[in-house]
This record gives structure tokens, C-alpha cells and sequence, in this order.
């Protein structure tokens, strides 16, 4: 038994790794007519499904962007649900073809682990979230904790670096998902819970009273979160970054999904006629024609419409832009140009 | 050389033909060979191909196969540490310290299977009606319910319906402590550990470094049950000699228990209690729920499984046993005892051996629960922050497959010293 298990590991990692340099991932997403995307488990407001069953969310959108600027249709992706733990064996194996799944751009993963991150979707950092009557009003008066945290993650790392560094112990209670996370935090199995502050406000969002619980204000680390693929296909790392680019400069250039079809027919601004493809020829230069951009802005609209309609402050998860606002209003976000 | 008659081939008429290929797939004699020898080549020649095909698929991905990865800083932390550990320590000690836990669960959940299994497998023949369709219904509900389900409902029941630590604060306190020493909160059950004033320090071990002080008490204990076995043997050669028993009762038990006690005093041991102090209890032993929903899951279900195969044994002794040994005047607990389990261990052991491998294995479900066993911390965290999953993986299997097969040999031993011994 043990045997067959070793050569069916083998064969296994033998032959869908052969399958998987078979083909440029951009010809297999074409010939499959579909995008398969590595999403979250169910995290509101970044990649959950609704009430109908549908994907929705900031990483989601990404996804459909991606797949209208590919095979020209939003709605020919599917979602694969991955925990943090089988992620990155899910994106090795060719199992999924992009992961945009709240993923932290880190040395080793993007080394050692032989991933391309292709930029960042959304600044992030590591908060903690306690019960309002803890009356706890700072992360260094948690000293003896019991902390749920999701396995797999650099959130992990960073909380033994965090408490270690301040002198304090802490109970770890690893836990799969975030919705396991969730069910112990509100069940008091712990007392905080630590993971992106945006993923706590989705949660915070999620509960039956949100008011009942803080998100402390020390923000221990940088997470830049953002879609990943394949070490090894640059054609296809280069379309999935641009695509993102496409997002950030869409709004940048004052390109929204509204006014995107009359912008095509031409303007007076070289840098939206050679986004949207009127002028430049960029999209031919990767394997898509001309029109890919537009169609993406078109399909889920430009990166602040993305925000605001997902996880920005009109909608229950309520995060404000901060650090995601664009560079021109004194955030991060900076597409280089599009020439 | 046909012009040298040998003995052999000249006796026989077939030998004395010539060899020809055909002969490899049509004579009998040389067909099984043929086909073993082809059989093998195809064995060795898909290996070689899966092997080849990894090494060039790991290559084209730009990686390395490495252990190196286990001498590294783990950075994560590890809440049930039963040797020393921090998240400075490397991915291999890590690796170490679920080991231990793999094995702690292992050994505590066969106990606990084993004294569930063997009292409902008897109880279970009970005449008492109620008593054996309450068996009855045990048996039927766990192991018709898979494992994992058990140890999620024992982890959700623990979390859900137990009292927090907080509801035992303040002057009147919604919750108290059993007893004064034992606290039950959905963050597991805390209850007082045994501690010493004198500490005779740590055995040198390499990585493991035992207290001199249990290691000493395990001694004590073991020669007393060696001690408490030679004195039975004795009884028995004295009965056998004169024909009347000697009382032992109260020697086994000053045997076993005096000096335990004594060597406890010498070392100034004391209880530790747990109190409650910041956010949660501290001191005594803390029971986490992951590691009670892995034991009660694990005990329960693989015990319904025990309790069927012990049945079976008693049921596959036939009953002209029990009525040969009542006619010699045997009560019934002794019946049991002397004529029909030890019987019956002989039909009882082989099974059991599979289901202490099954239990064994099915530790590896610890994540689940957040269990840190040897597949939650190696080959769950370790794997995901270093990406070592061949390596990781190929360890992991090494090392159940030690453990599976210790486990069953130290059975089989067993086994060979209860089975029927023919003379």
C-alpha cells in the first residue's frame, strides 16, 4: 500500500508537471476557452460567492478582467477555492492558471518558492481584532493571548516575530480558513484575531455586530497582496501584469467602465489611445489584440470603480483607499506608462 | 561436452536437449523465471522513468532538491511543546516536536481505544438488556460516522458550549473550578500538573532532553511491575508445590505503590494548580481542544472497531469452554479471565494491530483541529513556508512507515507469545 502511495505521489507530480510545460499557459487558457482562478475560500468583499452562487469581490474582479482582456467574455472564468495551506501547490501544479487570492509578495515565495508575483492589488498590513469588553486598546497589552491564526501564512510569521521581538507570550490556535478562524474568535476558543486588516474588516463586515469588535491600531508588518503566477511563462506573467497596470492607469487617465466605449473611438490623450488600443498596437505586442484593455476596464472598470463597488467605504466591509490611493493622491498605486 | 556423459542429464531424456530461446516462454520450467525477470525490468524501468521525469521537471522549474531546509530557522510557533522549542528553533526540531505529539496521541488514543473497546465488546455480550443495546447503539453510531467528522463534532463541542476563561473571574464568577483544580473552558481543560522541588536535571539525549526526575519514577515504576511479577510467579510455584496459594495482595500492592510514594517525598513533589491570570489560566497542564477532540475522536471511534473485534474473539470460543470450566466449579469472572480471553486474545491480537496502524495514521487528521502533529507542523507549515514539498512529503512518509512498522512488529512479537502454541 505504502509503495503504491509513493509511486502514485511520484507519477503524480511527474505527470502534471510534464502537462504543464506542455503548452504556453496563455495557448491553454485560449484552446480551454476559460480561466481557471485560484480564489480565497470565501472572504467577503475580496473573492466569496453571493447569494446566487456567483463570485464577487476586489481579487474576483481581477479575475474577470483578466479573463475579458484574454477570451474577450468576464463570465469565462471559474473559481477555485484554495486554502493558504494548497495554494501554491495548486498554481505549481497547473491546476489553477493565476492565484489572486489575498497572496503576500515575499522574498522566499517569489525566489525560492519559483513564483512571479506580478505587482501589488491592494497595500495591506497585519492588524489584530479583539472583543470590544476585552477593553484591550493596544496590541502590546495582549501579552498571554490566545491568538487564532490561519497556517501557511506570513501573518504567522510575522505574530512570532511581533510577540518575540515584545517580550510577550502568546497561545497560538492554528486554524485552516478564515472562516474557521472566524467561527473560534466568535465561539471564544480565542481572544484575538490576527491576519490583514483588510481580511478583518471583511470578516468584522461579516458578523452579526460588527460593533462589537475592534480592530487594534498597530499594523505590525507590510503586506503587499497581490495576484501570482508561474515562475517560468513571462509571456503570460507580462499579461497578467499589464492587465493590472491596465486597472490602475484606467483610473489614473479618468477611464471608467461608462466612458470607456466612447474614449475607444479616439481622444486627444495619446497615453488612453494606446491603453484602449486606437493607437500603439500594444496588445498584438503579447499575443491578445488591441482591445484587450478596454475590454477589461469595460468588464469590471477601472481599479478605484473595482474598489469602491468590492471592499471601499460605500460598501459593509468599508475600507478607505489609504495607501491604495493613486500616487497622484498620495498612495502607492503607479502603473508605469503605457508607450 | 555431449561427448561427457553426466550423471544428472543422463537420467533424464529431457535434459539432454539443446536450449533454445523458445524455451523461456514455453517450457515450464523457465516460464515463471521469465516472467518474474520481465515483470521486475518494467518495475524498474517506470521507476526510472517517474524518477527521471521529476528530476528534469524540478530542473525546469528552477528547483533544487535539498534537505537543507530542516537546519533552518522555523519562524512559527507551536503551541503543545512537549520538548523546547521556539519559533527561532529550525524546521527540523519542529519536525521533532510533532513527531512527539504524533506518537503522545498515538499511544494515548490506542489506551483509551483499547479500555473503550474491550469493556464495550464484553459489555455488549452482557445479558443485561438495556446495558447491551446501549453498547449496541455506541458501536453502530461511531463507526458508521467517519473519523473526521467525531474529532470536528469533540473540537466544535469543546469550543462551543464550554464556559471562557473570563466567565471565571470576578468575585462571583459564572463558572468555578471542579474540585478547585480543574478547570473545563472552550479553550481545552486545565488541570493540575505534578511538579518538583528538587530537580535532578535534564538526561543529555541530543535533541531530547528528558527530566532525570520522570525518567526516575518510570524506573521505579517498571521494577516495581517486574518485582510484582516475579512474586506472582512465585505464588504460583508454591501453589504448585503445596497446594495452597499465599496471600500476595498486600505485597504486590507495597510492591508497586511504596516506593513511588517514597521516591515522590524524596524529590518534594507537589500539584500544581491552575489559575487564572491575564487572559487565560496558566499553570497546571493545559489539555488543548485540539488535542482532546484528536483523543476523544480517535479513542471513541476506533474503539466501536475494537469492540467488535473483542466480541468476536469471545464469540469464537465455543461454548463447551465456559460449561467444561463452570463444571469444575470456576466462577465466572475467573472463567473469563483464565479460560476464555486468553483464548480469545489469539483471535483478538491480529486485528487489533490493524486498528492501532489505522489510529496511528489517522493522527495525521490533526489539522483539521489544529492539532500540531508531525503532518501538521512538517508536513503542513514547514512545507508552506519553505515550498519543500517532495522533500517534505517524501520525509513524512518515511517516517509513518517507521512508525506503522515498529508499531506492527512490537504487535507481532505479541502475537507470537499468545497465539496457540503447538506442542
Amino acid at each position: 500500500m505504502k509503495k503504491t502511495v509513493f509511486v502514485g505521489a511520484f507519477a503524480a507530480t511527474a505527470l502534471v508537471s510534464g502537462l504543464a510545460h506542455a503548452q504556453s499557459t496563455l495557448e491553454q487558457v485560449q484552446s480551454r476557452g476559460e480561466l481557471i482562478c485560484g480564489s480565497n475560500t470565501g472572504q467577503a468583499g475580496f473573492g466569496a460567492p453571493d447569494a446566487n452562487g456567483v463570485w464577487q469581490g476586489f481579487d474576483v474582479g481581477f479575475c474577470r478582467a483578466l479573463a475579458a482582456a484574454v477570451l474577450g467574455d468576464s463570465n469565462a472564468v471559474s473559481f477555485v477555492p484554495l486554502t493558504s495551506q494548497t495554494r501554491f501547490s495548486a498554481l505549481n501544479s497547473g491546476e489553477v492558471d493565476v492565484l489572486a487570492r489575498n497572496t503576500t509578495w515575499t522574498f522566499v515565495r517569489d525566489v525560492d518558492l519559483s513564483m512571479t508575483f506580478v505587482g501589488t492589488n491592494y497595500y495591506d498590513g497585519q492588524g489584530f481584532m479583539v472583543t470590544r469588553d476585552l477593553g484591550v486598546s493596544s496590541a502590546l497589552e495582549l501579552d498571554g493571548a490566545t491568538v487564532c491564526i490561519e497556517t501557511g501564512t506570513t501573518t504567522e510569521l510575522n505574530l512570532a516575530d511581533y510577540f518575540r521581538v515584545n517580550g510577550m507570550s502568546y497561545e497560538p490556535v492554528p486554524v485552516d480558513t478564515a472562516a474557521e478562524a472566524q467561527q473560534q474568535y466568535l465561539a471564544g476558543a480565542c481572544d484575538v484575531y490576527t491576519t490583514d486588516v483588510s481580511a478583518l474588516a471583511s470578516s468584522r463586515a461579516s458578523f452579526a455586530e460588527p460593533g462589537d469588535h475592534v480592530i487594534l491600531p498597530e499594523v505590525v508588518s507590510k503586506e503587499p497582496l497581490g495576484p501570482v503566477v508561474r515562475h517560468g511563462d513571462d509571456q503570460w506573467a507580462d499579461i497578467v501584469q499589464w492587465t493590472l497596470f491596465a486597472l490602475i492607469a484606467a483610473e489614473e487617465l479618468g477611464v471608467t467602465s461608462a466612458n470607456v466605449e466612447e474614449l475607444k473611438a479616439g481622444s486627444n490623450n495619446p497615453e488612453i489611445n494606446r491603453l484602449l488600443g486606437t493607437e500603439g498596437g500594444l496588445g498584438s505586442m503579447f499575443g491578445l489584440d488591441d482591445d484587450w484593455a478596454a475590454r477589461a476596464i469595460a468588464a469590471v472598470g477601472n481599479y478605484g470603480e473595482l474598489f469602491a463597488s468590492t471592499i471601499g467605504d460605500q460598501t459593509p466591509i468599508g475600507l478607505a483607499r489609504g495607501l491604495n490611493a493613486q500616487w497622484t493622491q498620495g498612495g502607492l498605486l503607479y502603473a508605469p506608462p503605457f508607450r | 561436452m555431449a561427448s561427457t556423459p553426466d550423471p544428472r542429464t543422463a537420467s533424464s531424456a529431457h535434459a539432454k536437449r539443446t536450449f533454445h530461446p523458445s524455451m523461456l516462454l514455453y517450457d515450464q520450467r523457465y516460464r515463471s523465471i521469465t516472467i518474474q525477470i520481465f515483470a521486475l525490468f518494467v518495475l524498474m524501468l517506470s521507476a526510472a522513468w517517474l524518477i527521471d521525469n521529476v528530476i528534469n521537471n524540478l530542473r525546469l522549474a528552477g528547483r533544487t532538491f535539498s534537505f537543507g531546509f530542516l537546519s533552518q530557522s522555523a519562524g512559527y510557533d507551536i503551541n503543545q511543546r512537549p520538548i523546547e522549542y521556539t519559533s527561532q528553533s529550525s524546521h527540523g526540531r519542529a519536525a521533532l516536536v510533532g513527531f512527539i505529539n504524533t506518537i503522545i496521541l498515538a499511544i494515548l488514543g490506542c489506551v483509551l481505544a483499547t479500555i473503550v473497546g474491550v469493556l464495550a465488546g464484553v459489555l455488549r455480550l452482557s445479558k443485561n438488556w438495556i446495558v447491551s443495546r446501549l453498547v449496541t447503539v455506541y458501536v453502530e453510531i461511531f463507526r458508521n460516522i467517519p473519523t473526521l467528522i467525531w474529532i470536528l463534532i469533540f473540537g466544535a463541542v469543546m469550543a462551543e458550549s464550554m464556559p471562557a476563561p473570563s466567565s471565571f473571574r470576578g468575585d462571583d464568577p459564572a463558572s468555578s473550578m471542579l474540585f478547585d483544580a480543574i478547570a473545563i473552558t472552550n479553550r481545552g481543560i486545565y488541570v493540575p500538573s505534578i511538579m518538583f522541588t528538587t530537580e535532578l536535571g535534564a538526561l543529555p539525549l541530543g535533541p531530547v532532553a528528558p527530566s532525570l526526575n520522570w525518567i526516575l519514577v518510570l524506573g521505579v515504576i517498571i521494577a516495581g511491575i517486574f518485582a510484582n511479577a516475579a512474586l506472582i510467579r512465585h505464588a504460583t510455584r508454591v501453589q504448585n508445590a503445596t497446594g495452597v496459594r499465599p496471600k500476595t495482595w498486600w505485597k504486590s500492592i507495597l510492591i508497586l505503590f511504596l516506593p513511588v510514594i517514597v521516591i515522590f517525598i524524596a524529590l518534594g513533589a507537589h500539584l500544581e494548580y491552575p489559575e487564572l491570570r491575564g487572559f487565560n489560566f496558566a499553570g497546571g497542564t493545559h489539555l488543548r481542544n485540539s488535542f482532546l477532540a484528536m483523543w476523544l475522536g480517535l479513542g471513541f471511534y476506533t474503539g466501536a472497531f475494537i469492540a467488535e473485534i473483542v466480541r468476536g474473539g469471545i464469540l469464537a470460543i465455543s461454548k463447551g469452554q465456559s460449561e467444561a470450566a463452570f463444571a469444575l466449579g470456576l466462577q465466572p469472572g475467573k472463567t473469563m479471565r483464565l479460560v476464555i480471553l486468553p483464548q480469545a486474545l489469539r483471535v483478538i491480537i491480529p486485528p487489533l494491530i490493524s486498528q492501532y496502524l489505522n489510529l496511528t495514521k489517522n493522527t495525521s487528521l490533526g489539522l483539521a483541529v489544529g492539532y500540531m502533529d508531525l503532518r501538521s507542523t512538517l508536513g503542513g507549515i514547514t512545507i508552506n513556508q519553505t515550498g519543500r514539498e517532495l522533500e517534505g512529503m517524501l520525509l513524512l512518509m518515511g517516517v509513518y512507515l517507521a512508525i506503522s512498522l515498529t508499531i506492527s512488529g512490537l504487535m507481532n512479537v505479541y502475537n507470537s507469545r499468545v497465539k496457540l502454541k503447538e506442542r
